[in-house]
């Protein structure tokens, strides 16, 4: 039998796995962390901290400040050295929380053992006041917090929590290794999710190139109402829309979310902070980082404290090579380049990707050949070649009919344009475009 | 450390070019290359090689000295084009003749459009049409298999499909058919057409090796050749004495040539899959149609450009199943 993927587009960039069954390893601490008050979508939290302010771990530090938004805590303890304008992986500075690190004192009320935590009496609304309380924010990448996620909105419902394990990006292997290494907390946490939504069946995707995973979770949840499913290996598998369709054939309506199809979608790094923050009164404060890189000389996944410099990582990974020419907070299809390296690791960090000068050399932009190889590949059914050439004649009605505004940026389509046209980056700016009319209008 | 490179996402691209493609397809004509080199010797070897040449050249020379741009001669669209043509012309026709259809669809039909990617119509079969209409005679004389070392001066005859629609006049299919090649020698080529056009078999093997490679989609090949086979199959059943079957139109004339790669070719053909099915099913029932019921016994090339002609038109209205359609828990 073929393996289940989605069932439009894609592609099957090299995998590049290289810290593939290297396990978590937990660094010595930095001397001083920068922990940004905006690490979700949404509100930026309220900071309570000044300088010259003791904290101690996963002491809370800012707080939610609005519907959407959500907690932030201390991952150090120290002295608070200042509450200033900082410049995060975006490249612009934003408020944060500067903490000269002493020691590692915990804040009481947080059990560090290991000792797992099975049964709860706790009722759904605990749940998504836990959640919120330890500043549970969706660490696939969206950031968006998960509390919000877990109040389906009034006329739909949900039927299916949907756990996305499957890191189809290629160089990343930090939620592999947290399926490896933490199968029980991490099902544990599947199941706080499912009370906390308020279903009765959860599916766990895991692309067919971890092996290893999919036995380790099936074996870790074979008593439950969690379905582990392998699938075939195909970028971008790990996009919601994508993910829903793959494993249970429901396509999210254009403009809509996995909820208007029964689905609610969250990540395995998630799914383990809601155990700990559930079961272990432990915020979230720290998170699985795969360091990563052709050039690197130890590519390892990390359990890093929120707020760690990102050049502390990459000197954990045997320091930045000669050659780098890029640095990307992510994976290569859809992360970031960072302009320095002096950036704090925040919440969504899911890897630093090392690139060598010669991988990371554009080629000559020649014209559209219409090989059709765009349309080919678009997961969303878009026609790329046809966007870029509205996008540059600033033709952005049309591309609203064209629906640009579904496109989910996965890059697939300038991945695979031999002409090497920056197709995405038309796409994007028309998105952009196209965003402010479809507001004006609203305006009106 | 030097300073760190911002650029947007994706970091990663394919290794396929456009060079890699253009000579990927190249890699699949050599074998339909050599088994015409088989059946018409030097004549074959020489049309192909000047055809190929004054494609690059003119390339060249009009991007260097009349469009004034960076010359892309060498990327082997030229050199695929060249190649194309040559497979569509008799084997002994007149060295200049080649040169006047190689400027014809360098000249004319790719570079005044803007060159790669901007042309509406197939630059080969342009420069083949155009010298059908201009030397009708010459480009009507086939030479015989088998004549290794003649060019210009080798025996003629005509195809099977103009022996068929010569015959028709007078005969029945059963009556025409003891004085053509049998199947077995048309599958192999071992007939009288265009140079490159003759063995089946050959450019079959071609088109595995281009879905294989992944170089171009089932699509317009096989609603080509499916509708060629359905539309002359029901002809042949309705009255077998009037109509050929379909086994023998599909191994006669430039049709697998045309549907394999005269109708692939990326720049002229519709975007969408939707699009390349309606492309393709109309290329056949034109190409039966000017067969069977036109003047001229072959048709494949006259389809293939007049649907380049809509090929735009494709494009604006068929647009591929946009993701997220269908509502189900609304
Ligand atoms: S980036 Fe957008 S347009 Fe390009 S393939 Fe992905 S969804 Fe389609
Ligand atoms: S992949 Fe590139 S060359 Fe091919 S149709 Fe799309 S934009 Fe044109």
């Amino acid at each position: 039998m073929s393996l289940k993927t989605f069932s439009k587009g894609g592609v099957h960039p090299p995998e590049n796995k290289l810290s593939a069954g290297v396990s978590i390893q937990k660094i010595p601490l930095p001397e001083v962390v920068v922990i940004p008050l905006s690490q979700h979508l949404g509100a930026p939290s309220k900071v309570l901290v000044k300088r010259g302010d003791e904290v101690k771990v996963g002491q809370l530090i800012a707080q939610s400040d609005g519907f959407i938004s959500t907690n932030i805590h201390s991952s150090v303890s120290g002295k608070v050295l200042k509450v200033d304008l900082f410049p995060d992986s975006s490249g612009y500075r934003k408020m944060a929380v500067q903490i000269q690190v002493e020691g590692d004192t915990w804040m009481e009320d947080i059990d560090r053992s290991e000792d797992l935590v099975r049964n709860t009496v706790l009722e759904q609304a605990d749940i998504r006041k836990k959640m919120l309380e330890a500043g549970i924010v969706g660490l696939g990448g969206a950031t968006f917090p998960s509390h919000v996620k877990l109040m389906v909105p009034s006329g739909k419902t949900a039927e299916y929590l949907i756990i996305n394990g499957v890191e189809c990006e290629p160089y990343l292997t930090a939620d592999q290794m947290l399926m490896q290494e933490h199968p029980t907390e991490l099902a544990a946490g599947i199941s706080l999710l499912m009370k906390g939504l308020g279903v009765e069946k959860a599916i766990l995707g895991i692309e067919n190139n971890k092996p290893d995973a999919i036995r380790i979770m099936k074996e870790a949840t074979k008593d439950s109402a969690i379905e582990v499913q392998a699938l075939k290996v195909m970028y971008p598998q790990g996009g919601e829309k994508q993910l829903v369709q793959a494993l249970l054939k429901r396509e999210v309506p254009s403009g809509g979310l996995p909820i208007d199809v029964g689905v609610v979608v969250f990540n395995v790094g998630t799914a383990y902070a809601t155990y700990m923050a559930v079961m272990k009164n432990r915020p979230l404060i720290e998170r699985v980082v795969t360091v990563s890189g052709k050039s690197l000389e130890k590519p390892s996944n990390f359990k890093v404290r929120v707020g760690t410099p990102v050049s502390y990582l990459i000197e954990q990974a045997g320091g930045l090579p000669e050659d780098t020419a890029k640095v990307i907070n992510g994976g290569p299809m859809m992360g970031k380049a960072l302009s320095s390296l002096d950036v704090p690791v925040v919440k969504g960090s899911s890897g630093i990707l090392i690139i060598k000068e010669e991988e990371a050399a554009r080629k000559e932009i020649l014209p559209c050949i219409r090989c059709t190889r765009c349309v080919g590949v678009c997961p969303m059914g878009l026609e790329p070649y046809l966007l870029m050439t509205q996008s540059e004649k600033g033709l952005y009605e049309r591309m609203e009919q064209e629906k640009v505004m579904d496109c989910i940026e996965c890059g697939s389509c300038s991945y695979t344009c031999p002409s090497a046209r920056p197709l995405l980056d038309y796409i994007r700016l028309g998105k952009a475009e196209v965003g402010k009319i479809m507001r004006s209008r609203k305006a009106v | 450390m030097n300073k760190l490179i911002v650029s947007p996402s994706p970091h990663a691209a394919t290794r396929e070019s456009v060079p890699s493609l253009m000579y990927g397809v190249i890699i699949s004509l050599l074998p339909a290359l050599g088994v015409s080199v088989y059946y018409f010797g030097i004549g074959m070897v020489i049309v192909t090689a000047v055809s190929v040449l004054s494609c690059i050249l003119f390339e060249y020379l009009i991007q260097k000295f009349v469009m004034k741009v960076k010359t892309t001669h060498l990327d082997g669209s030229a050199l695929l084009t060249g190649l194309l043509l040559a497979f569509c012309l008799p084997a002994n026709l007149p060295l200049w003749m080649v040169m006047i259809g190689a400027l014809v669809a360098v000249g004319i039909a790719k570079m005044t459009f803007g060159g790669l990617g901007n042309n509406i119509f197939n630059p080969a079969l342009v420069g083949r049409v155009f010298l059908f209409i201009s030397f009708p005679v010459a480009m009507t004389s086939w030479p015989q298999p088998g004549q290794w070392l003649k060019y210009t001066d080798a025996l003629t005859g005509a195809t099977p499909l103009g022996v068929m629609k010569e015959g028709l006049a007078t005969k029945s299919v059963a009556e025409i058919m003891p004085e053509l090649p049998s199947f077995l020698n048309l599958f192999l080529g071992n007939t009288m057409g265009s140079a490159g056009e003759v063995a089946a078999f050959a450019l079959l093997i071609g088109m595995i090796y281009l879905l294989y490679k992944k170089i171009i989609t089932w699509h317009i090949p096989i609603s080509i050749l499916g509708t060629v086979f359905l539309f002359t199959g029901i002809l042949w059943l309705a009255n077998p004495d009037r109509f050929a079957d379909p086994l023998f139109h599909m191994l006669t004339g430039g049709l697998m040539l045309g549907a394999i790669y005269m109708a692939t070719d990326y720049v002229t053909s519709p975007m969408s899959t939707k699009g390349m099915l309606i492309y393709g099913v109309g290329i056949g029932v034109v190409t039966v149609l000017i067969r069977v019921f036109g003047a001229y016994p072959e048709g494949v090339q006259f389809a293939i450009l007049i649907f380049n002609g809509f090929t735009p038109l494709l494009n604006k209205y068929i647009k591929p199943k946009r993701f997220g359609k269908v509502v189900s828990n609304g």
